[in-house]
């Protein structure tokens, strides 16, 4: 049975007056006061700037120009502002245009670095045998339709893959050790891998040199290189997915042990499952990092122009290693392959990171 | 036929014995314990023997060195000079550039993120901080190389023309000649600590910005419905409230700097001598030390690197505990209650 409870609460308008429309008062926004001083502060302090910087001091350098520029626009600025607003305003004034400013630096470092890498490497991008061939006996000064890549892509897969082998078991280990079973152990762990999370990268390769390579005497190879990468890895999978297993929540875990589920099982059955997509991200994130690693591959690889699936005899190069020797062989042509070899490895990262992304907005829509 | 005597039982009486209430762990469970807990000392002695294996492999440098290989500038195996005075001071050059670059920086991308951008904007502009980040640190040597060493060279001559005084920025060479110089101004700690500040804008920013992110919302309020302005709500709430993080943040990004190598490496053009001057070409730093230097060393050269590893090891190692107590006591919230 329904009760109906509905009753005329609007009142209707008269009828005689216009009906008035109501139009919400923007908030916020700017006020032309806004736009004008601020377009009106950009143009005069750029004239300004030009003419003092340029012309009358005779200094050079575009980057001195605009580090001037944005010094001359922020006082015309306060000047301008100051003629119709109190102090308070003009301060407020001052920090957006600071704050803003300081965003736009970082973002156009950013967009800098893209940009120029690719720009340099376009020109190898364009060649197919970039992706397909080795550099076996292709000298540095050999033109681009000779040689590329492939040897690098196939040992950065191989010793990444090694690497993740490795930490991947270790990382999700110590991470249950330290949130589930816990107790005073699980506070040491934790501190050694939060201090190891900072450990200098060449660092890691230095110890896998001095005992893997030295010690028991292997050769360098791409897996030393991928132990290497393993010590980089462990700490920050290890880490992530601790966090990750610390905001499942405690009620699932004692409505697994209170049906009387074993740990193991509530761990196996509960926990890891609901924690999964934050454990991929994790993973992913560490992969991320270990490909681009350079300093412990530079120790322990050894760099070599030809293609190696064998991790375990002769050098083997990856991409990270490629780039900073073409870029240090002084030859133009080569160094034009290391930028190619470095828009290759931003977009692995890249792609890496997109579906990090895809996981985690997976996970929060769920 | 089995007939309990039931009659007989309950003449005998039986001593109660309380039952455990925890009965133990079963025994898939002490498997499960057991092979946890040893991947995790594993990982403990492994990370643990790290530390102690570059002190243990230092022993053979200091006790032929001695304190000379703190105070000792020149790096010449040959003449027998080992030490790494002009060293340190290189890395802290590099590493204090990259801060001070980086840290306004930071702090103003990671204002700009949680109190200027649009809404609609944040969730990308966040994404876009830890994209950057993930950017190895060889593209940002690269970078800095080929592309931020031609534009830098002159804010380098101009501050060595106008603030030549300060030996920070002094270079032997007349910065005012019409045909001046140009390559005594490249290659400098100045021009690799900017390339590091690269990789510690990211680091800081994040940690700032999740810092500010949770400034409590009524204390917001209340600077509001007193008449803040946006800039009054940071000045008397954010930047109070994300102090530790601040501080936190800048610590981490100091540790990441100290130990940068490959973009360091890239950069610099070798040079052992303690000098003030950070645009003048010629320094280094201990992890590109190690990592030109590894290939042809000797095991006693091999040592005295190792040795300095160590010493990088342990700077590094107590920054990042001071940024961890720092960016630990600011997420706790315990600010808020002082």
């Amino acid at each position: 049975m329904t009760v109906t409870l509905e009753r005329s609460v609007r009142q209707d308008p008269p009828a005689d007056g216009p009906d008035p429309v109501d139009t919400p008062r923007t908030v916020g926004g700017r006020t032309r006061d806004d736009v004008f001083s601020l377009a009106g502060s950009a143009a005069g302090s750029l004239a300004l700037t030009w003419l003092v910087f340029t012309i009358i001091l005779g200094w050079t350098g575009r980057l001195g120009f605009v580090i001037v520029w944005f010094i001359v626009f922020a006082a015309l600025y306060a000047a301008v502002t100051s003629w119709t607003n109190p102090r308070i305003a003009v301060v407020d004034r001052l920090a957006s245009a600071l704050v803003t400013a300081g965003a736009a630096t970082v973002g156009i470092a950013l967009a800098s670095t893209v940009i120029f890498t690719v720009v340099n490497g376009i020109d190898a991008l364009t060649h197919i045998n970039f992706y397909t061939d080795d550099m076996a006996g292709v000298a540095p000064r050999d033109p681009l339709t000779q040689g590329g890549i492939l040897h690098a892509i196939v040992g950065s897969f191989i010793m990444v893959g090694i690497a993740t082998v490795v930490s991947l078991p270790l990382g999700v280990g110590t991470a249950i050790y330290i949130t589930e079973v816990g107790s005073r152990g699980g506070k040491w762990v934790r501190t050694v891998v939060e201090a190891m999370i900072g450990l200098p990268d060449i660092l890691a390769g230095l110890f896998v040199y001095v005992t893997l390579i030295l010690a028991l005497g292997t050769q360098r190879s791409g897996f030393a290189a991928g132990m290497a990468l393993a010590i980089m890895m462990t700490p920050i999978i290890a880490r992530s997915a601790e966090v990750q297993l610390r905001v499942v929540p405690g009620g699932l875990r004692e409505a697994g042990l209170a049906l009387g589920a074993t740990r193991w099982r509530t761990v196996k059955g509960i926990v890891v499952p609901t924690a999964k997509a934050g454990l991929a991200t994790a993973l992913i994130l560490g992969i991320a990092r270990a490909v681009g690693e350079t300093a412990p591959v530079l120790i322990t690889s050894g760099a070599s122009t030809f293609l190696n699936f064998n991790p375990l005899s002769e050098p083997m190069n990856s991409l990270p290693l490629f780039i900073l020797f073409a870029l240090r062989s002084g030859q133009p042509v080569y160094i034009e392959r290391g930028f190619g070899a470095a828009v290759v490895l931003l977009g692995i990262v890249l792609a890496l990171f997109v579906m990090a992304r895809m996981l985690a907005k997976n996970r929060m829509s769920r | 036929m089995t007939v309990i005597d039931i009659e007989s039982r309950m003449a005998e009486p039986v001593d109660d014995e309380p039952r455990a209430i925890d009965p133990g762990l079963s025994r898939e469970d002490k498997i499960f314990h057991g092979s946890v807990r040893s991947i995790g000392f594993f990982v403990l002695i492994v990370f643990g023997s790290i530390g102690v294996f570059l002190g243990y492999q230092s022993i053979p440098t200091f006790s032929h060195y001695g304190f000379s290989f703190l105070t000792e500038t020149q790096w010449n195996p040959e003449l027998d000079q080992v030490g790494i005075a002009a060293v340190i001071v290189g890395t802290f050059q590099v590493a204090l550039v990259a801060i001070v670059v980086s840290l306004p920086l930071a702090l103003l991308t990671a204002l700009y993120i949680s109190e200027y951008a649009p809404q609609r904007l944040k969730s990308s502009l966040v994404s876009l901080v830890d994209l950057m980040a993930a950017i190895p640190s060889i593209v940002y040597g690269a970078w800095g190389f080929a592309f931020l060493q031609e534009h830098a060279k002159y804010v380098a001559r101009w501050l060595s023309q106008y603030l030549g005084w300060i030996p920070f920025f002094s270079v032997d060479t007349d910065p005012n000649a019409a045909l001046w110089a140009q390559t005594q101004f490249t290659a400098s700690a100045f021009i690799a600590g900017l390339a590091v500040a690269m990789m510690t804008i990211p680091m800081a920013c994040a940690v700032m910005r999740g810092v500010f992110a949770q400034a409590p919302v009524g204390e917001r309020e209340a600077a509001v419905a007193l008449g803040a302005t946006r800039w009054g709500v940071i000045r008397s709430v954010v930047l109070p409230f994300g102090r530790g993080g601040i501080i936190g943040g800048s610590m981490l990004g100091l540790g990441r700097a100290l130990g940068e190598t490959i973009a360091v490496l890239l950069i610099i053009s070798p040079a052992y001598d303690i000098k003030w001057s950070v645009v003048e070409v010629g320094t280094q730093t201990t992890s590109s030390l190690i990592a030109g230097l590894f290939g042809e060393a000797t095991s006693f050269q091999l040592s005295a690197l190792l040795t300095a590893g160590f010493v990088l090891f342990i700077i590094t190692l107590v920054v990042n505990m001071i940024a961890a107590v720092f960016v630990g006591r600011s997420r706790s919230g315990s600010i808020t209650e002082a």
